[in-house]
């Protein structure tokens, strides 16, 4: 966990997770053109998801080995997502 | 095994990667599931371009107010889990019950809700193959979308009921004294898997349910 012995700010991580949800379900409903509304929803989740594995699976102050191993299957999945888009 | 020789300070790192086995054992483990997860979002992703036609609009079928209260209590679940952590590393044990009993109390309602959800959906007409389960009437597409979106939301659903009853016995385990300041590995390794619940939820809320 954190080095320094500090405990991190759970609960700022807890309501920007919370403001995020919210305003993810408010740009949703937007009139705005699809492409646009996929991309800021995926970015708005993505920031979620980096929050959540940074803070509470405390990846941000674990060795940076194992944030290499963390982010190793990433490339693996956006490949299998490519090959089968090819598909069809 | 001494209590001293369990302990997770004393626990000889993996060589080369600074964690303790069962650290790192768990997350290899949470990286396949990385790519089991993609393996079904991908497949969603892909059934929807190719036939558009099949899925609906955000909203028009799936209830999202209720989802996105759902998945705020999976995200209030994460921080219960993370304060278990940060208390058992304090050595506080009733802090440690304490935030494992929320967090198995807000995972086991986030589960109702979903069981109540399939209800409303099922009753709906939401169903693949309506005409087996004798549903009067299908909802146009329900086939291809039914079916994605409950092997998703269906297989996530396992993972957290997995993940409350792993917490059981955590808790089970919590109440004799097992853990200490210096032995929380148990802990660590079940807040892994709970954020990652979690994280996985946060995708599939967007992709499923918003876009």
């Amino acid at each position: 966990m954190a080095g320094n012995g500090q405990e991190p700010r759970y609960f700022l991580i807890w309501f920007i997770l919370f403001v995020l949800t919210m305003a993810e379900v408010g740009y949703a409903f937007l009139a705005l053109p699809q492409w646009l509304l996929a991309t800021g929803l995926i970015l708005m989740a993505l920031w979620k998801a980096l929050l959540v594995a940074l803070y509470y699976m405390h990846l941000k102050f674990e060795p940076k080995r194992l944030w290499i191993l963390a982010a190793s299957p990433l490339p693996l999945a956006v490949i299998l997502v490519i090959a089968v888009l090819t598909e069809f | 095994m001494s209590q001293a020789a369990a302990s997770t300070a004393d626990r000889h790192p993996m060589p080369g990667m600074m964690v303790y086995n069962v650290k790192l054992g768990m997350w290899i483990f949470l990286l396949s599931e990385v790519m089991f997860f993609t393996a079904l979002i991908g497949s969603y992703i892909i059934l929807r371009f190719a036939h558009p036609d099949h899925f609906a609009e955000p909203g028009a079928v799936l209830n999202v107010p209720l989802t996105a209260f759902n998945t705020f209590v999976l995200i209030c679940s994460s921080v219960s889990m993370v304060k278990a952590y940060a208390a058992i590393t304090q050595g506080d044990q009733k802090g440690l019950r304490f935030w494992l009993l929320v967090t198995i109390l807000l995972g086991t309602f986030f589960v109702g809700v979903q069981v109540v959800e399939y209800i409303i959906l099922a009753r709906e007409g939401f169903v693949p193959m309506a005409e087996l389960y004798g549903v009067a009437h299908e909802i146009e597409g329900a086939a291809l979308y039914g079916a994605t979106f409950y092997t998703m939301t269906g297989f996530h659903g396992t993972h957290v009921t997995i993940g409350i009853l792993c917490m059981w016995f955590v808790l089970y385990r919590a109440w004799q004294g097992k853990y200490s300041a210096d032995n929380y590995g148990a802990v660590e390794i079940m807040g892994l898997y709970w954020h990652f619940v979690d994280l996985v939820w946060i995708i599939l809320f967007t992709i499923v349910y918003l876009i």
